[in-house]
Formats: structure tokens, C-alpha cells, sequence
């Protein structure tokens, strides 16, 4: 078996309808350097690092819902090779000052734009959630990861609630009835997608290759610390890490799926996870960040971790010697550590049933939207007749790796579910982990959330169940 | 016609095609364009003993290192020549000491790691306290006084005194510093440049390059936010990019990154403020006496006269007979602090907002009552000695807001619900604004602009002011359409270019439609009298063209240079007196939040805003800037959170928040859940363009509404009559600490 994947000159990208070729794309070339290069200077760069969405485009996707859907990414994260075979429309492909799409024109008659430089981000945000197949109402979490430092947000909104359905041949709205083609295998210097998990692995076995998914995180790293691996390997569309299961006992999702699509294809099964989804970064982030990468950078403070620590979650490792299963609990060594070899890959995540009756997960930041938690709770548990049968509580923000609060699970467990019964456990969790103080949050606050957060899910529980 | 009629930004069409272009973008278009990098030094200060270059060349694509040796003028950045562009002390964490060409921005930051920087550490301040401590200050120290403040104390029945720590902020504008410079044949440096101020961009190059200002032009298309930051700041950059390309014969683009110029450009000035207050048995204040130090950074830059206006605010609306206010600026090795939307306003302001705030409950009145007793009434001046032209506008903006935002009925309901509710409290405010209007500087109250009328009877301006995306170019648009009697349509509009409109002041304290559009009206109606006589011989049903056409014929000069400069102006920095101000800008604001007691998190459910913004030349434009002014206001008092290294380890001195991930502006998910602003009707301003007034930045302060809101939830959390201390910016971590002192 080949593990080198045809080397790709002809590689070209759709741009707004036409075929563009992939010259000079190979990292640190950004999508973004590489679009604004072609002259399609709308997509700017506000941040480098995902957070503000003046880079955002869209990009054709195999849909949940419809064949395609159009899927708004951050382009300044992604590496401009990841494009190769792909269809990309950007603000200049949507409308023309003559002739303005429909997300366009509700933007400038309502005010809508100020200096005009977050404006390109915003209308492909917003033209994502036009698209969207089955829309009834206007998510506002379509835009929270763009930034507007000029108009306060009202008009954007007004211009957002003002559309209407997509016309009948808008031509957007008609691709997203086809299949977008399969996207090839293509080799760039420095950047290459393996055909299949055989042919990754393998390239991953190789000195200073780094797997690469979403690049979310990768991408930033590039942008703001200078890091440069001497290979990429793509392994966003390996239909290996894509797949997502439900039997009786265990719900198993693909580490290659992006968060966005977890949530739709769960359909709401695991309720722990719903209410992480909103809270994690942004769409346009959630769009291209992945289970696998999320849990395989090894941050404290991905809020992924804490959830999947309290659903009891294990992975499935997959390497050159075949797969192994380790239990979440087991895989964070340390300050970005894990029991993950060298090239391998988190390749499942295996949640098991039945689920705890009450989840929830509590998130401290400075901002609703598209913040970084400075502490991450996470609850699962069970009440039986005022009394909590069994619970497991994740951790973030509060070590050098995601943790169980364990002792405040050990003091929980058979505890009546009330002020007096919870205390023990509420001190015990207030002294779990060891907070430091950083810019997010001080040392001090991180232990007071930690011992508000049992009398805090408590009092949520006791006013969901008032009558 | 078209003044006042409420349009879409100019370029709006452009704005959401991806069409419109930015520095830059035009840089991309720039064949042969060199990418310049800093070398950034990582130390707070110190000395550099010695700069070697050399390695950088070993990078391949490297083209060129700037250094001091370079720079044929002046190795100076700013116009107070306390600001070396190529320094041989590092006096902030990031300072850029050399800057390294290359064939790809890839090449420039590889060769910028390569150069050699030897250095020496030194002594750092880096807050603002070690400053006051090591009394390390920079630059004037006036005192604003009226009255004898020690016999107002002697006066008052109550007196309180504390400490109020102003924080600073980022300016956040989407679009980072750009310079894109060209050389022509003849050596003429053309720069285009993402700046507010374009003729000191044009003397700052000129002088670093040892040239007259005759051959520097400097263009600004537009840009992608300045707030201020784009005021003073970019003119080192484009002194970088307009020396490199005389140096190399190459256009050259400087663009910096986020983190770099997060890192190395100036923010608004935090404040460390002590205070003294005295009310009578009234609650009608009597002195103030008040010492307020700005952190100016490591220069001057604009700090002289942004403390000037923050001593000249720290009255907002309120009259007090006895007052003396000290002011100082800190010398500390952060980058040098600058202007920002309001200019020093809205940190005077906060001190007389916090000291009101937290002396109500102890004066035992609501503090709605207690601010609304002390507002200025007709017949009385600012401390600095300005009578208060209308202050019967703040009455009617202040009452509209009460009866329009039912204040009293939902005062109750909020009564009700956080009698019911022991772990969310809600909490509602209402503040006033008053701000002048005008440079305190006299000198920069001027403008010019330039009308062409072609022989086809179109008609293209040229104006002073740069547009950042406060609506100035279609205020412009609006006001020479309207003095002409033309369809907007058939004005277009210019770039800003220095070799267009000579000598303009900045764009900035909210002056830019003030200024300019008197002096595109004065274009205007010079032109319009000398085409009179043609259109009086050819009738009144001759068209514009006709008499335009004929005119042409007749020789009449169909172009105009409009100027104008504000009357009635005056002031004395020494004393700190005069009657800086053309006018004041008012606004109104009453905000309800709703707070978390077990985290401190909030939300703002709702906000009524009723702000005087004259007669309005263009009410959407208007509108986007009362609106985003106030979010902006809202970043800076809640949310955004400025912190810098300041212990004694390796990154002493760095700014921890150097990015967006890091440095949280407001987004989406801080707009109020109900927003609804009015503009105050019957507000003619006479004397002022077409009745109307300035808006930049008045509606910044209107977010002291929902600091206090949230200082009144937090004191719903305790027993009745406790002040409430607050830090600021109020942050969900702030405010649950201020929760946990209200309960102990």
C-alpha cells in the first residue's frame, strides 16, 4: 500500500463558481493568504487566531440535513491546501454592489456595517445560517464568532431577523441539493491527505509529521507562536474517524467529526453534551474543531474534557499496532500530556448508557460567547427518592489536566440532595484541584466557583422541579 | 432634502461585498511589495549594548534591516521628540527596536528572529501605583480649581473620600496599523496609511526622512476602525514603510499582526483617582477635591491633553461650587497611552459617577435623586469657568427617559423579583452625559475642503476628515448635496490626501462633521454665488447642467477651497480656564442587568437611551454611533480587562491579554436583550452645521448606566444602605467579589 498520496499540480479550488489552482498553498499559506492573494481581499485578517471571524468564508460540506450545506470556517486557520477539491464562496461570490444577495442587502440598508472590515465575516456567517436547511428562525450563535467594534450588534441582528427564506433558484440554495464531491487525496509540500487511517498512520509514524483535523488549534499555534511541523497530515475526511454509533449500552463518535456535526447527527441524545455545544468557542469554531482534537491537544481547559470526564467516557486509540481503549480518566498525564504515543490517533469516543438523569454544565467565563472557561464544571448524577445514587463530576480550568473531583463525588454519593446533605461535598469540591492564578481569572475566584458550583446545580435542580 | 435624511453608510454596498479596500488590501496589489517585521525586544527596559543585523541577511528572502543608522531626519516617532522610532533603550515589554524587510512576510519575521539584540535589563514600573509610588511622572501637571475647596468642606454636612481605579482599554480596532508607502522618480513619497490624523502622519514621515512636507503625500482611503488609536499612533509605522521604500525603491507594507499591535500600540489611559466629596444635608455636593493620575506609558504622546479633558469632565452634569482637581501623569514602562474615544471624558467622569454611586446609600437617597439634584441649571458654569449653555436639554432627556422607560413601575417590579429571588438580583440605573465639544487645543478647531463642479455638472469633494466608519464621508455627501440643491448621487467623494486639503487637524473629538462640513459648505455656497448671475440670466427653469455649462463658458470658476474655523473659542492651560468648548453634547441612559449571585455573571436586559445629537445630518449613521459608542462604553466598564505582567519574573511588564482569545471585547452576547435609543427632539444647535451636533464619542459615557445598575444589583444582594464598591471594569469575577463583600 502506497503511502504517498499522488503528489497534486493540477489541485484546484471552486472559488465563487470558477476553478482557481492551488499555486504556492503550501503551509504556513493560509486559505486566507491564499484567497486574499487571488485578489478576494473581503476575507480579512482581524486576529489570526479564530476569534474574531473578519476571515470567515464558506465552504460546501456534506450536510446532516441536506446533501451540502454551506459551512462557515475561520480561513485564517485553515491551511490553504486543506482547501484542494473543495467549493469556497466568499463575500465577493455572494453579491455584487449591483446586484447585493439578500444577507447583503439587509446589512447595508439597516446599518449594518460602520468601518466595513468585519462586514465580508459577518454576511458569510450570516449567509451559513440563511442556507441552512430547515432554518424556521435565526440562531444567533450563527454569529458568535464574529466581532464588531463599530455598530453594538443591534442593526446586525435587525439585518439577520429581517431574512426571509432563500428565493426559489437562488443559486446557493439549489447547490446545497447535490452532493459536494468527495475530497481527494492531494500533496503539497509540507501538507498532505492520506487516502485512508492505513496511509495516515503511516506518515504519522514518520519524524515531526502532526496530525491535523479543524487546524483550530494548530492553526493558532502557526499564526501567533510561529510553529511550523515539518508535515501536516490531514485526517478531517477519513471516513474511519467519522462515524457516529448508537447502540443500547454505548453512544461511539468519531474523533474526525467536528462539534457541529456531533451536535446534529445526537439529535439531542446526550443533553450533557447540548448544553456544552452553545458554550464552546463559536460555530465558525465548532465548525471545524473535532472531538479527536480537543481532546488530543490536551488542554486544562477544553471544555470538552470536563463533560466527557462526568459522562465516563473512553476513547479508542488507533496506531500502527491496531486500537486500544483507555478510559478518559487514564488519558491526561499532564500540562498537556496523555497516555497518546506517537502517532497515534484518538480515533472514537465511546460515551456509555444509559445516561445519569441530571446533567449540567457550568461554564466560567467573562463572556457568553465564544470565551475560554476560566473554571469548567461539569455534573452527571442520579436522584433517586432525594438521594443521590451515583455522580460524576468533571473539571476544568482548575489543574494542569482535566480532572474528577473525586473526593466530592466520594462525599456525594448517598448524600441527601438538599442544602445540608450537599455540604460535605461542596467543601470537598471546593478544595479540589490546585487553581492558579492567570489572566482569566484569580486563584481565589477559581476556588469560589468551584464551592458555588453544588449549591448553584441545587438550586437549578430545586427551581426545575417547582411546580 | 438630503440633511437628515436617514441613509445607509456610503460605502455600505462595498462594505458587504468584500469590495471595499483597506491599506492593506492595497498593498496586495502592489507589485514587487517588500513585508516589513519588528524586532520586538522582550523586556520591559532596558539598554541595548549592542545590534547585530547581520544574521538576518543569512535568512533567505531577507532584503533589508532598518536600524537607526538608516534614518536620515529625525529618529523620532512622535511629535513631543520623546519617542525614538529606532531606540536604543527598550522602554516597554515588545518595544520594536529594528524592523527587517523581506521578498515574503515569512522571510521578514525569520530574519527579524535572526537579528542579534544585546541588551541590559534596567528598573521597571510597570503599574501605575509602583509610579506614584517611585513618583515617576511625565509632562504637565495642571490643577483645575474653582472656589476654595476647603471651605466647601467646611460647608458640607457629610463628607466621604476614596479610591478609584480606572481601568484602560484596547482600541480593537478590527483593521491593525498599515502603511503602505511608495517612492516615485522624482523622491516624492507617497503613503497610504490607515490614520486619522493624515498631516501629522505627512510631518512625521517627512522629518524622519529628513524631508520637506511638500514631498510626502500622505492618502488614508479609509479605515477599519480608529477610535482613537489611529490619532498619534500610526505615524511611526509609516515613517517605517515610507523608509524603507526610499531605502530599497520597493513599496514597502507594514501591517501589524493582532498581538503586535496589541503589544506595541497605545490604549486608552487607565486612572488611579483619589477623591474628597462634600454634600449638605441636601445631598448637594459642595467641594471636590480630587487628585487624578493617568498612566501615560513610556511617552507623552497624546497624554497631556487627554488628562486635560478628563480634569474638565470630572464635573459631568453636576454643578460644584468649591473644586480643585490635581492632575499628573505616570511614567510607566507600558506603551504609550493615547487617545480614545472620549479623550480622557469618560475617566474624569467615572470618578464623579463612583464617588455618587457609592455616597448615595450612605447619604440615604436613591442615587437617581441624588444625581438628579445636583445637575447643572442655567446661569451656572464648569468649574473651568464655561457657562452651561441648555442644560434644560439634560432635564427633558433625563424625564423622557423616566416616563418612556417607565422607570418607576419597573423599579417596583424589580423590587418584586429580587424579593422572590435569592440568587439572581436585578438592578437598574440611570446616569446623565454632558460632553464638550471642540479641541481643548483652539489651534486644531479648523477645516478645509475642496468642491470641484465639472462641466457636466458633476461634483467631487475632498475634505480634512478621514472616515473610520463613523458615517463622516456621508455626512459629507449629505451636506454638499444639500448646499447645492443636487441629488446625492451626483457628489462623489474623494479620498483623503494631504496634497487635496493641506494643515487638517485630526479626525478626532468628535469634531470631524462639526469641521468639515462647514467647510464643505463654504466650498459649497462660494461656488453656488458665483454660479447666481448665470442662473439668474438663464431663468429658473434652467437646469444644474445648463447653468454650470454656461458658467463654464463664461469663465466662472467652478471649484472652491472651503475653510472654517470654530468662533467664540478660548483657553488657558495653565490656568486651566476658558471656554474651550463649542458646545456640549448630552445623552440620558437607564439600564437594568440582572446578576448571578452564585458566579457574578449578568446580563443587561434592558436600556432606554434618549442622547441630543443636535438636529441630525443623517439619524442612521447617528443612531450606529449612539449604539456602538455605548457597547464600546459598556466593553470598557465590564468586560475588558487590560492585565499586565507586573511580578518580578522574566515576562515582567509583558500584557498578558495580547490577543483576542486573551483580551475580551464585547460581542453578540453583550447587546442588551432590549435596546432603544432615541434621539432627543427640539435640539437645534445654533451656529453648527445645519443645526446638528457632534456624536463620536458622547454615547461612550452612557454605559455608566450599567456599571451602576450592576453596583444597584449588587446591593440587593445585601442589607439595605451599603455601598457598594465596584472594580472596574466590572467583570462577572469583579462583581461576584463585590457580591461576597455586600453579604459579609
Amino acid at each position: 500500500m502506497s503511502t504517498e498520496p499522488a503528489a497534486g499540480p493540477g489541485a484546484a479550488v471552486t472559488v465563487n463558481g470558477a476553478a482557481r489552482a492551488l499555486v504556492g498553498a503550501q503551509p504556513p499559506v493560509t486559505a486566507l493568504d491564499w484567497l486574499r492573494g487571488l485578489g478576494l481581499t473581503g476575507a480579512k485578517e482581524g486576529c489570526a487566531e479564530g476569534e474574531c471571524g473578519a476571515c470567515a468564508v464558506l465552504v460546501a460540506r456534506p450536510g446532516c440535513d441536506a446533501a451540502t450545506e454551506w459551512t462557515a470556517i475561520n480561513a485564517c486557520l485553515v491551511p490553504a491546501a486543506a482547501l484542494a477539491g473543495q467549493e469556497v464562496v466568499t463575500a465577493e461570490g455572494l453579491g455584487t454592489p449591483d446586484a447585493l444577495h439578500p444577507v447583503q442587502h439587509e446589512m447595508a440598508v439597516r446599518g449594518g456595517s460602520q468601518c466595513g472590515y468585519c462586514t465580508p465575516g459577518f454576511v458569510c456567517s450570516m449567509a451559513a445560517e440563511f442556507y441552512r436547511p430547515g432554518r424556521t428562525s435565526f440562531d444567533h450563535h450563527a454569529l458568535s464568532g464574529n466581532l464588531c467594534r463599530c455598530t453594538g450588534y443591534r442593526p446586525i441582528v435587525e439585518a439577520a431577523e429581517a431574512l426571509g427564506a432563500p428565493a426559489a433558484g437562488d443559486p446557493l440554495a439549489v447547490r446545497t441539493t447535490a452532493a459536494p464531491p468527495p475530497v481527494p487525496p492531494h500533496r503539497v509540500a509540507g501538507w498532505v491527505r492520506p487516502a485512508t487511517l492505513g496511509e495516515a498512520l503511516a506518515l504519522l509514524a514518520g519524524p515531526g509529521a502532526v496530525a491535523v483535523a479543524g487546524s483550530t488549534d494548530l492553526g493558532v499555534e502557526a499564526n501567533l507562536r510561529g510553529s511550523r511541523p515539518s508535515l501536516l497530515v490531514a485526517i478531517d475526511r477519513l471516513e474511519e474517524l467519522r462515524g457516529l454509533s448508537v447502540a443500547d449500552d454505548v453512544v461511539e463518535i468519531g474523533a474526525a467529526l467536528t462539534l457541529s456535526e456531533v451536535e446534529r447527527r445526537l439529535e439531542g441524545r446526550i443533553p450533557l453534551l447540548d448544553a456544552v455545544f452553545p458554550q464552546f468557542a463559536s460555530r465558525l469554531i465548532r465548525n471545524g474543531a473535532t472531538f479527536g482534537g480537543n481532546l488530543g491537544t490536551g488542554s486544562p481547559i477544553g471544555d470538552l474534557p470536563p463533560a466527557l470526564l462526568a459522562l465516563d467516557a473512553e476513547l479508542v486509540l488507533v496506531g500502527g499496532d491496531g486500537e486500544r481503549t483507555v478510559p478518559l480518566t487514564e488519558f491526561f498525564t499532564g500540562y498537556r500530556q496523555s497516555v497518546r504515543r506517537p502517532g497515534e490517533l484518538v480515533a472514537r469516543i465511546r460515551v456509555p448508557l444509559p445516561l445519569a438523569a441530571t446533567t449540567a454544565f457550568h461554564k466560567i467565563a467573562k463572556r457568553p460567547f465564544d470565551d475560554i472557561s476560566s473554571v469548567a464544571v461539569a455534573f452527571a448524577l442520579d436522584v433517586v427518592d432525594g438521594v443521590v445514587r451515583r455522580v460524576a463530576i468533571g473539571l476544568g480550568g482548575v489543574a494542569a489536566t482535566p480532572i474528577r473531583a473525586t473526593a466530592a463525588e466520594q462525599a456525594l454519593v448517598g448524600a441527601a440532595w438538599t442544602p445540608d446533605g450537599i455540604a460535605p461535598a461542596t467543601a470537598a469540591l471546593a478544595d479540589a484541584g490546585t487553581p492558579l492564578d492567570d489572566l482569566r481569572a484569580s486563584a481565589a475566584y477559581r476556588r469560589a466557583m468551584l464551592g458555588q458550583a453544588l449549591p448553584r446545580l441545587l438550586a437549578e435542580t430545586l427551581e426545575g422541579t417547582r411546580p | 432634502m438630503s440633511v437628515g435624511e436617514a441613509r445607509p453608510h456610503e460605502a455600505a454596498a462595498l462594505h458587504v461585498t468584500g469590495r471595499a479596500l483597506y491599506t492593506d488590501d492595497l498593498a496586495l496589489r502592489a507589485p514587487g511589495v517588500l513585508h516589513a517585521h519588528p524586532v520586538q525586544v522582550l523586556r520591559a527596559h532596558a539598554r541595548i549594548t549592542h545590534l547585530d543585523p547581520r544574521p538576518a541577511y543569512r535568512v533567505p528572502g531577507v532584503v533589508r534591516v532598518l536600524t537607526a543608522a538608516d534614518v536620515p531626519g529625525a529618529n523620532d516617532s512622535g511629535t513631543k521628540h520623546d519617542e525614538p522610532l529606532f531606540p536604543d533603550e527598550v522602554m516597554f515589554h515588545g518595544q520594536a527596536v529594528a524592523w527587517v524587510l523581506g521578498e515574503t512576510l515569512e522571510a521578514a519575521r525569520l530574519g527579524a528572529l535572526a537579528v542579534v539584540v544585546d541588551h541590559e535589563p534596567l528598573p521597571s514600573l510597570v503599574t501605575i501605583t509602583e509610579a506614584i509610588a517611585a513618583g515617576s511622572f511625565q509632562g504637565a501637571r495642571p490643577t483645575l480649581e474653582r472656589g476654595d475647596v476647603e471651605a466647601g468642606f467646611a460647608a458640607s454636612t457629610r463628607v466621604f473620600e476614596g479610591v478609584t481605579e480606572i481601568a484602560g482599554q484596547e482600541h480593537f480596532y478590527l483593521e491593525t496599523h498599515a502603511s503602505l508607502a511608495q517612492v516615485d522618480d522624482d523622491g516624492q513619497v507617497f503613503v497610504q496609511s490607515s490614520t486619522q490624523h493624515p498631516t501629522e502622519t505627512q510631518e512625521i514621515v517627512a522629518h524622519v526622512l529628513g524631508l520637506a512636507s511638500h514631498q510626502v503625500t500622505v492618502q488614508c482611503l479609509r479605515m477599519g476602525g480608529g477610535f482613537g488609536g489611529k490619532e498619534m499612533q500610526p505615524h511611526g509605522y509609516a515613517a517605517v514603510a515610507a523608509l524603507g521604500a526610499t531605502l530599497t525603491g520597493r513599496p514597502v507594507r507594514v501591517r501589524l499582526t493582532r498581538q503586535q499591535d496589541m503589544t506595541m500600540s497605545g490604549k486608552r489611559h487607565g486612572f488611579h483617582a483619589r477623591w474628597r466629596v462634600g454634600f449638605d444635608d441636601d445631598g448637594l455636593l459642595q467641594a471636590l477635591d480630587a487628585t487624578l493620575t493617568s498612566d501615560g506609558g513610556w511617552s507623552l504622546d497624546l497624554s497631556e491633553p487627554v488628562l486635560s479633558r478628563a480634569l474638565c469632565h470630572v464635573d459631568n452634569a453636576y454643578w460644584i461650587p468649591h473644586v480643585r482637581v490635581d492632575g499628573r501623569i505616570a511614567r510607566t514602562h507600558t506603551t504609550s497611552q493615547t487617545a480614545f474615544r472620549g479623550f480622557g471624558g469618560p475617566q474624569g467622569m467615572l470618578v464623579i459617577e463612583d464617588a455618587l454611586g457609592r455616597c448615595a446609600p450612605l447619604l440615604g437617597l436613591a442615587p437617581e435623586e441624588l444625581r438628579r439634584r445636583n445637575f447643572y441649571v442655567d446661569g451656572q458654569a464648569t468649574p473651568y469657568g464655561q457657562p452651561v449653555r441648555h442644560p434644560e436639554r439634560l432635564d427633558r432627556a433625563w424625564q423622557q427617559v423616566l416616563d418612556t422607560g417607565e422607570l418607576a413601575v419597573r423599579r417596583k417590579e424589580i423590587e418584586r423579583h429580587n424579593a422572590g429571588n435569592p440568587h439572581r438580583k436585578r438592578g437598574l440605573a440611570i446616569t446623565p452625559v454632558k460632553f464638550g465639544i471642540s479641541f481643548n487645543f483652539t489651534a486644531f478647531n479648523q477645516a478645509g475642503a475642496l468642491v470641484h463642479v465639472y462641466k457636466d455638472g458633476s461634483v467631487l469633494i475632498n475634505h480634512g476628515g478621514t472616515e473610520m466608519g463613523q458615517g463622516l464621508h456621508t455626512k459629507m455627501l449629505q451636506v454638499a448635496a444639500t448646499a447645492l440643491g443636487l441629488p446625492i448621487e451626483r457628489v462623489r467623494l474623494a479620498p483623503t490626501r494631504t496634497d487635496k486639503v493641506p494643515n487638517t487637524s485630526a479626525t478626532a473629538a468628535s469634531s470631524g462633521a462639526d469641521l468639515n462640513g462647514a467647510a464643505v459648505k463654504d466650498a459649497c455656497d462660494q461656488v453656488l454665488a458665483r454660479l447666481a448671475p448665470v442662473r439668474e440670466r438663464l431663468g429658473g427653469d434652467a437646469s444644474w447642467e445648463d447653468v454650470v455649462r454656461a458658467a463654464y463658458f463664461d469663465r466662472i470658476q467652478l471649484w472652491a477651497a472651503g475653510f472654517y474655523r470654530t468662533e467664540g473659542l478660548s483657553w488657558d492651560a495653565t490656568t486651566m480656564t476658558g471656554h474651550p468648548f463649542k458646545y456640549f453634547a448630552y445623552g440620558v441612559a437607564a439600564s437594568e442587568v440582572e446578576v448571578d449571585g452564585f458566579t457574578g455573571a449578568y446580563a443587561v436586559r434592558r436600556v432606554d437611551i434618549v442622547h441630543d445629537v443636535g438636529d441630525s445630518l443623517s439619524p442612521l449613521v447617528d443612531l450606529g454611533q449612539v449604539e456602538g459608542g455605548f457597547l464600546q462604553g459598556l466593553g470598557w466598564l465590564t468586560l475588558e480587562d487590560l492585565r499586565w505582567d507586573s511580578s518580578d519574573g522574566p515576562g515582567r511588564g509583558r500584557l498578558a491579554t495580547q490577543s483576542a482569545s486573551t483580551y475580551k471585547l464585547p460581542s453578540l452576547s453583550e447587546l442588551p436583550a432590549d435596546l432603544r435609543v432615541t434621539l432627543l427632539d427640539r435640539a437645534t444647535e445654533e451656529g453648527v452645521v445645519h443645526g446638528s451636533k457632534a456624536v463620536g464619542e458622547p454615547p461612550l459615557m452612557l454605559a455608566f448606566s450599567v456599571r451602576e445598575a450592576l453596583r444597584d444589583a449588587v446591593a440587593a444582594f445585601g442589607p439595605p444602605g451599603v455601598s457598594v464598591e465596584l472594580a472596574s471594569p466590572a467583570t462577572p469575577e469583579a462583581v461576584w467579589w463585590a457580591i461576597d463583600r455586600v453579604r459579609s
